[in-house]
């Protein structure tokens, strides 16, 4: 097997020469952001490029068509990807939901027909786990499977789909037991076919102006049984599970990276381009933002030293994504200050500063102080089960 | 620019156990609670305890007595006295410690530091009525005459002068500022007034130093004083951005205890989140300022960058102590009015430690400078 030195190295030279120029369109930073079929299209040739150089998937098994060789390869590829800021791997609810999961519990039938085509962008999924009028109530999840011989048959909606309409499969929690003894207990993992009669998506429009995720409207749509993950009434845990594969705590990923991290002080060079780097009342709040953003990285280097995290070991992973998300909020917001008349512009504008980067930033931070548990769901994770206060509800 | 890194030596790891045991044995809240009015403070008995641990010679080299460890040792340390509310006056004779080591003669240093590792409290009069951070902004002087040198003007908030042994005392000579460290037997009791503060777990005093007369070996080295200057402004910060991260978490700590334990409308009033939501920012605020003590610690002897992390972590740890008894206070309702509330014991430590060697807004101005210019 070839050293995980020798496979940085051969990514290193691999990604210097094949990552494409940046296109005339603005790419997205998240796999969230994608908008437009030009992004999508754009997006989707690079991650099967480079899973077809071998530099993702690199420890899933290459009977299904990974790459054999082990994670401690794919996290020095991704640091590579990461260091040369080369677009994201846009295919994420297989590669680090799905993908992990399938591999983890699917049957051998499964694993054969699914995770190449997550690796290749092939087949695009999807996650179905909110609904309209369960966001950040999850667990009361009401979208109805119910069981018709080798079928489940769905009604109900989710919303928030990313990728939904170009997705060929949904990981799906639905409610196949209503009278189970809790919300949680009711609740079934599927894998689901959206290429099937009564399944249909309608974009949603952000914020931003642009399109990005879907609403998905179930309609007697029929599914195969053979897409149940675990058994029946084990929905809850097994999307807990996805959700610790998504956040690199159980290993797994395919890898490749999702989301782009841009420099938190980039916002430095902004204020040092408009000349607002000498008004002390500028510096004053910049300051702030250093001293926030180093406490931020301190932080994620802490949560690895024992000795430091005695007291309450827990603390610092469950606020990492609380602090980082409202951290970009904010310094985003605070950046069209910097721009003086020129922060009336929005993306597209040619007299906009940074072609409307910053703009789009600020609004896009909300997909992630509201997505994955809002900012407020967070606050009663930390505090419940850090401090030990009492449940809220 | 690199803004300070982490890591941790084994020697921290090791002082961290035994000063968390320690401190919080030998220092639980009735036992600060009686010493609020005791005139020193603090019992003698804790002192030599803390003097045998030879926890005031770690950032001392051997050559002096000392452990010959830095200061990123004495951090923990401090971090944990912060927690109990200790209220020796280990702190100032640290700093003391340091100053002396950087700026003190070598006679100085053979002389005096063994004394220090071994007990005789040392303490800094700095301060003076200008209400200055900056501390070479300094109205005392000093005039050369044929026994020494004769002091004229007075110093303000000396900590623990009542029992140190050791003062060091800033007074301009010909114009420029200069260092003295003397024995606390030249003064007398009436040159001495104690003051009134915040904090009442800690002690000060008015130095009045018309009269006081020093001898030719009380000067420091001259050629270092701006160095020995800075290096008191640093180690005092570095250790109090300790101690108020240490009592950050006790406050927190006291904060959660009441809201899982007080009742109003049928329920534990922590399952509010008007309350539930601040404690947890108030619980962010501290780890971050953690993250940044001992990023501070760890880098302080690195030129530059253990000043920018020193500043840094001290903003931090201010706002999180402020921002965690302010919100105790608040949270214990009308208890948390009253002078039993331990919550008012934080929030007066936190506005004790804004008042010396900067605030937050000093830090920040002059961090300003280092990175922006």
């Amino acid at each position: 097997m070839i050293s995980v030195e020798d496979f940085a190295i051969e990514a290193e030279k691999w990604f210097a020469e094949n990552t494409p120029a940046a296109p005339d369109f603005m790419l997205p930073l998240t796999f969230m952001e994608v908008g437009t079929d030009e992004q999508f299209e754009f997006l989707r040739d690079w991650q099967r490029k480079v899973y077809e150089a071998g530099f993702l998937g690199a420890a899933w098994p290459s009977e299904y068509g990974g790459g054999g060789l082990t994670d401690a390869h794919q996290s020095a590829v991704t640091k590579v990807m990461r260091k040369l800021e080369v677009p994201i791997m846009m295919n994420t609810i297989g590669l680090s939901w799905a993908g992990p999961l399938i591999l983890d519990i699917g049957s051998e039938a499964h694993k054969k027909k699914y995770i190449k085509g997550i690796l290749s962008a092939d087949d695009i999924w999807c996650q179905g786990f909110s609904e309209p009028e369960n966001g950040s109530d999850l667990g009361n999840a009401q979208l109805r499977a119910v069981r018709d011989g080798d079928d489940y048959v769905l009604n109900g909606s989710k919303i928030w789909t990313t990728h939904g309409h170009y997705a060929k499969y949904m990981i799906l929690l639905a409610r196949t037991h209503p009278d189970a003894p809790n919300k949680y207990a009711g609740l079934s993992f599927i894998l689901t076919p959206m290429d099937v009669r009564g399944v249909e998506t309608r974009k949603i429009r952000k914020l931003t102006g642009e399109h990005g995720f879907t609403q998905t409207f179930f309609t007697d749509a029929r599914v195969p049984v053979d897409g149940l993950m675990g058994q029946e009434g084990e929905g809850w845990k097994i999307a807990m599970r996805t959700l610790e594969y998504e956040r690199g705590a159980r290993g797994g990923q395919a890898g490749g990276y999702s989301i782009t991290e841009p420099d938190p002080l980039a916002i430095l060079d902004l204020a040092r381009e408009t000349g607002q780097i000498n008004d002390p009342v500028v510096q004053d709040d910049l300051i702030d933002f250093i001293i926030d953003a180093q406490a931020l990285s301190l932080n994620q280097k802490r949560a690895k030293i024992g000795s430091l995290m005695r007291d309450k070991p827990a603390g610092l992973p469950l606020m990492d994504k609380l602090v980082k998300t409202e951290f970009a909020r904010e310094i985003n917001q605070y950046a069209l200050t910097l721009q003086g008349t020129r922060g009336a512009y929005y993306v597209d504008e040619p007299n906009a500063v940074d072609k409307g980067w910053w703009h789009r930033n600020y609004l896009n931070a909300f997909s992630a102080t509201i997505g994955g548990g809002t900012s407020q769901i967070q606050r009663n994770i930390i505090g419940e089960h850090v401090l030990g206060l009492p449940k809220s509800y | 620019m690199d803004l300070g890194s982490l890591g941790i030596t084994e020697e921290q790891v090791e002082l961290m156990d035994v000063a968390e045991n320690f401190c919080r044995e030998k220092s639980d809240m009735a036992t600060v609670r009686n010493l609020l009015e005791d005139v020193n403070g603090f019992t003698r008995d804790l002192w030599d305890e803390v003097a045998a641990l030879g926890w005031l010679g770690i950032a001392v080299p051997e050559e002096y007595d000392g452990v010959g460890l830095s200061l990123a040792e004495v951090v923990p340390v401090v971090e944990q006295m912060g927690r109990r509310m200790m209220g020796l006056p280990f702190v100032t004779s640290t700093v003391a410690a340091q100053a002396i080591l950087f700026g003190g003669t070598e006679a100085q240093k053979q002389d005096i530091l063994p004394k220090i590792i071994n007990g005789e409290a040392a303490t800094l009069a700095l301060s003076e009525m200008n209400g200055a951070y900056d501390l070479t902004k300094i109205e005392a002087e000093a005039v050369k005459t044929t026994d020494g040198f004769k002091l004229t003007g007075a110093k303000i908030l000396v900590q623990n002068l009542d029992v140190a042994g050791w003062i060091i005392l800033s007074a301009k000579l010909e114009e420029k500022p200069s260092l003295f460290l003397f024995k606390h037997d030249l003064i007398d009791a009436a040159q001495m007034r104690r003051e009134k503060l915040i904090d009442e777990t800690k002690r000060s005093y008015e130095l009045n130093l018309d009269g006081l007369v020093l001898p030719e070996t009380a000067l420091m080295d001259l050629d270092k004083t701006a160095v020995t200057l800075d290096r008191i402004d640093l180690v005092a910060n570095l250790l109090g951005s300790a101690e108020m991260v240490g009592g950050a978490q006790a406050c927190i700590d006291y904060t959660v205890d009441y809201l899982t334990t007080r009742k109003q409308f049928g329920k534990l009033i922590g399952s509010y989140q008007a309350l539930k939501h601040p404690t947890v920012d108030a619980y962010i605020g501290y780890e971050k300022a953690r993250s940044l003590l001992y990023a501070a610690a760890n880098s302080f002897e690195d030129q530059g960058q253990g000043e920018v992390a020193t500043r840094m972590a001290r903003v931090a740890a201010g706002r999180a102590l402020s921002y965690a008894a302010d919100r105790s206070i608040q949270f214990h309702g009308g208890f948390g009015f009253t002078y039993d509330c331990d919550a008012q014991l934080y929030r007066r430590r936190a506005i004790f430690h804004d008042s010396q060697f900067g605030d937050a807004r000093w830090h920040k101005a002059k961090l300003a400078k280092i990175l922006f210019n």
